[in-house]
């Protein structure tokens, strides 16, 4: 799998990305520097976690205009899978590779803690390896991640089956307790139409290493790598 | 020429930091506030002298970068 790990000034999970990939593929992804305009032959891009540009104007803004944006959307309109995690998701909704928007959380408070998540599809090409209904628990540590889109938008994501992670209970139920962020439908990840683009807020490579008690982001890697071999 | 950019969150779309603001002003004792919005306000200085093609641009500016029209509203003003 030729994975490659775009990297902004501000930018600080790429190290985790690429950790939890090379423990599912058994490569280390390549990491390309925001400035580069031009990257090899890809199967998967994945724009990380962090504070890109600081944040400044509104988070993901800077990023989503940058020169390596316009390249990584040409690549995802050939269908190269492309995995935008926390900030990533926010660059992904700028660039306009996924609908809606990442706002300020509803609690007005930066979150970082633990989340369930159910998991809605499980016969997609980032979760063919998860179980449709199951709950993984993943960490989530963002201020702007209050998915906001409008009603038609929300109504299409939800006919077309593009919602993939919902905020939930350990049960499985999606409860207002459970929606940490004030987001639409508790909606955690969504995919584009083609199913090819994922955007999430929460971060499943922070549960990947054997070291830790939880390793529920392990599924997510698991079903990229094996749809591309 | 001159220019301000107000970016306000459009009607509907939740605001938490105007709700906390406007929280805070009841608890102040300022009395009949209905509701508060928060934005921001981008100042941009710009060359030339056309009123109409600067609007233009910032128009273009406002729908590429500086709004996010999925959320936001923009206002334009020319100042001087």
């Amino acid at each position: 799998m030729r994975a490659a790990i775009i990297v902004f000034p501000g930018t600080n999970r790429e190290k985790d990305i690429a950790d939890a990939l090379e423990r599912a593929s058994g490569v280390r992804p390549s990491f390309v520097w925001h400035r580069d305009t031009e990257l090899p032959d890809l199967d998967l891009i994945v724009v990380p976690g962090g504070f890109s540009y600081g944040d400044y104007l509104r988070c993901g803004a800077m990023a989503g205009n940058s020169p390596v944006m316009r390249v990584v959307a040409e690549r995802a309109a050939k269908g190269v899978r492309i995995l935008g995690v926390c900030n990533g998701f926010q660059v992904l909704t700028e660039t306009g590779l996924l609908p809606g928007a990442l706002m300020q959380n509803a609690g007005l408070k930066f979150l970082c803690k633990q989340v369930g998540l159910r998991v809605e599809r499980d016969d997609t090409l980032f979760s063919s390896a998860m179980t449709k209904g199951d709950v993984i628990h993943v960490p989530v540590a963002h201020n702007e991640g209050n998915y906001f889109a409008d009603d038609d938008t929300l109504a299409r994501l939800e006919d077309t089956g593009r919602v993939l992670f919902r905020y939930a209970e350990a049960d499985g139920s999606v409860t207002e307790t459970a929606n940490i962020n004030g987001s639409r439908n508790n909606i955690a990840g969504i995919l584009n139409d083609a199913g090819t683009v994922l955007g999430m807020m929460p971060h499943p490579e922070n549960a990947t290493d054997p070291s830790q008690r939880r390793i529920d982001g392990t599924g997510l890697f698991k079903s990229v790598v094996e749809s591309l071999q | 020429m001159k220019a301000n950019v107000t970016i306000t969150l459009k009607k509907g779309v939740l605001d938490p930091q105007g709700k906390a603001i406007e929280h805070a002003l009841g608890g102040l004792g300022f009395d009949g506030v209905n509701e508060v919005r928060q934005g921001k306000l981008i100042e941009i200085d710009l060359e030339g002298d056309d009123v109409d093609a600067a609007q233009a641009q910032i128009e273009a500016m406002c729908a590429k970068l500086l709004a996010n029209p999925v959320i936001e509203d923009y206002a334009i003003s020319i100042i001087e």
